[in-house]
């Protein structure tokens, strides 16, 4: 399948969003366009306070910009009336989340962080912890299935951070700085693991990172300084397809 | 999954240590509730020790507790031939202090006239007063024994039987005895006192009177319309025992009711500040957590129930800690502790709307963060 033929699954248009007012103004992001389609892995760069974690922010509804169009998975976020909750649903269904500090809860065990997310979902008990432990497999961690994240070490615990966010089956994962808390071994394996991922569930995976080590991962990066995505687009030429 | 609970199991030394200090935080409402109402039961014990329905006293008092009566102790067969009287008894009351095991015994005596009302009914063990002298009926709370003895003025009394929670309402615990010994003890001068007024040129009074006369009425007849009979004679004054019940409550342990019910409200507020300021510090110390739920997608109610879950936790945990600590000390306090089912219920139930109410303050600080705090590093 040419990267044509595959589904957009984030689409913006020209978002902007800027925090406070008057002589306090900051434009976060200035009408940023751009669209991510299913498979790809794609970063976003730029220095301290140039809008990619606003970017990220905007793309899983957590912040609603000020101007401008977000298509989620076919969803047109924001026209006509969308509540906390909708926003809420969305999120659960169709997006998934990895922290850079993998952002477990500690009174869970490995297998309950992940079932959590299915059983807001809706799925029975049995259902959501069968479902986990089949992650954790997946994921080569399911001998650690019953450890509690305190005894877990950082590949561990960012591979469960990141079975939970595939726990949904999401078509958009975010990441924020995924690999920041890892040394370059592992680093290299989570993301070889999200390419692989991204490839074999058909979804897209949205990083913000600093870290060069793993640039040759990404499929487009895309640039951003004061709120803009760089000269052609921001997009920084494609890696590895 | 119910996160309130593995939360808790998560950090159950420190959630337990928590439930404890709110426990002694509830055993002290409790006892203040209990010490409440013992103060309530003490005062009226000894009112109803001798199964009135009339109290006749000296005219122009609320005797014999709120007030000192002196009546004379012939008042007896006069009240004895109203109609309706089935019985008829005179009573003193005074406070003494004895030597017993080597330290002062605080006492609140009774005298009474063995085999007419005023007589205590429920010994828990040896018998009534039988002999006229020197025999005694004493509370548990003296620590006496059956066959000790105890010197009262100038006499020396042997202990017979034993009651349980016949108190006054300062919690002096009562003796029985015979109404003769009673005069002497509470009118008759000591020897060198009377020689001392007879050289000054006065007259030792008799000694046959009395604090009040106690009548029991035939059923059928109105305890109030035998006290307006006796309050006709002009020297005397009457109330029923209702009457003399509600003087108990109403003005002799009034005082210190609202003393002990202010302490306990402000026990409470304080109770529901520091539940609220634990639920709050307990949903600050989680909000990087609550972030990521709500980042998740976890909604509301989820967040909602874990800080309320673990608010009422907390305080039911520390309700039951309280009282069963109450409940096994209570006996140890120097005042009278009584604890009814429905005030440890009404009290949970205050809990519960406490703790509900504190953590309010927790939900909002919860419902209030920003899901875009759990990607920050």
């Amino acid at each position: 399948m040419s990267t044509r033929d595959r589904k957009v699954l984030i689409e913006i248009d020209a978002v902007s969003k800027h925090f406070g007012e008057g002589d306090t103004r900051v434009d976060a992001l200035r009408q940023v366009s751009l669209d991510i389609r299913s498979g790809e892995v794609v970063a976003l760069l730029g220095p301290s306070g140039s809008g990619k974690t606003t970017l990220l922010n905007v793309i899983g509804c957590i912040v609603e910009p000020a101007a401008g169009r977000l298509v989620i998975d076919g969803e047109d976020v924001y026209s006509g009336r969308w509540l906390r909750g909708d926003l809420r649903r969305l999120r659960l269904d169709k997006i998934g989340f990895i922290f850079q500090f993998h952002n477990l809860l500690p009174f869970l065990d490995t297998t309950d962080n992940v079932a959590l997310v299915l059983e807001l979902a809706g799925k029975s008990r049995r259902q959501a912890r069968e479902r986990a432990v089949e992650l954790l497999e997946y994921l080569e961690i399911g001998h650690r299935r019953d450890a509690m994240p305190a005894q877990l070490s950082g590949g561990e615990a960012q591979r469960v951070a990141i079975a939970r966010a595939l726990a949904n089956n999401p078509r958009i994962i975010l990441a924020d700085e995924p690999t920041a808390a890892l040394d370059s071994k592992r680093a290299g394996i989570v993301m070889d693991l999200l390419r692989k991922l991204a490839a074999e569930q058909d979804a897209c995976i949205v990083a913000v990172t600093h870290d060069e080590k793993i640039f040759d991962r990404f499929d487009h990066i895309f640039h951003l300084r004061d709120g803009r995505l760089d000269g052609n687009g921001g997009e920084d030429g494609a890696a590895t397809g | 999954m119910n996160l309130a609970y593995r939360d808790v199991r998560h950090n159950l030394f420190r959630f337990l240590l928590t439930c404890f200090g709110l426990s002694l935080l509830m055993a002290v409402v409790l006892s203040m509730i209990g010490i409440y109402n013992g103060l309530v039961v003490d005062a009226l014990t000894i009112a109803r020790a001798p199964g009135a329905d009339v109290w006749v006293v000296e005219e122009g008092t609320r005797g014999p507790f709120a007030e000192a009566s002196r009546i004379p102790a012939d008042t007896r067969e006069s009240v004895a031939r109203l109609h309706g009287v089935t019985a008829a008894g005179s009573v003193t009351y005074q406070t003494a202090e004895a030597d017993f095991a080597g330290g002062k015994l605080r006492l609140y005596v009774v005298g009474h006239e063995p085999g007419r009302p005023g007589a205590p009914k429920d010994l828990v063990a040896g018998r009534p007063i039988a002999r006229s002298h020197y025999e005694l009926v004493a509370d548990t709370r003296t620590k006496l024994e059956l066959g000790d003895r105890l010197r009262l003025g100038r006499n020396s009394f042997q202990v017979v039987g034993l009651v349980r929670n016949h108190v006054n309402s300062g919690g002096d615990p009562a003796v029985y005895i015979t109404l003769s010994d009673a005069q002497t003890l509470q009118f008759e001068l000591a020897p060198p006192a009377a020689r001392v007024k007879i050289a000054r040129g006065g007259s030792v009074e008799g000694t046959d009177t009395v604090n009040a006369v106690i009548a029991r009425v035939d059923p059928n007849i109105s305890a109030d319309a035998v006290a307006d009979t006796v309050r006709r004679w002009k020297h005397l004054a009457a109330m029923s025992q209702a009457g003399q019940e509600n003087l108990l409550t109403r003005s002799v342990v009034d005082r210190a009711r609202r003393q002990i019910g202010l302490f306990m409200a402000i026990l409470l507020t304080v109770s529901a500040v520091v539940i609220a300021l634990i639920i709050y510090t307990m949903t600050m110390e989680k909000l990087k957590q609550i972030a990521t739920l709500k980042l998740i997608g976890a909604p509301d109610r989820t967040i909602v129930g874990l800080i309320v879950q673990q608010a009422l936790a907390l305080g039911g945990i520390g309700w039951a800690f309280g009282l069963g600590v109450v409940m096994l000390v209570k006996d140890y306090f120097p005042r009278r502790v009584v604890l009814e089912p429905e005030n440890a219920l009404v009290l949970a139930g205050i809990i519960a709307a406490v703790c509900i109410l504190a953590s309010g303050l927790g939900v909002r600080a919860a419902l209030k963060i920003d899901p875009a705090t759990a990607l920050g590093g």
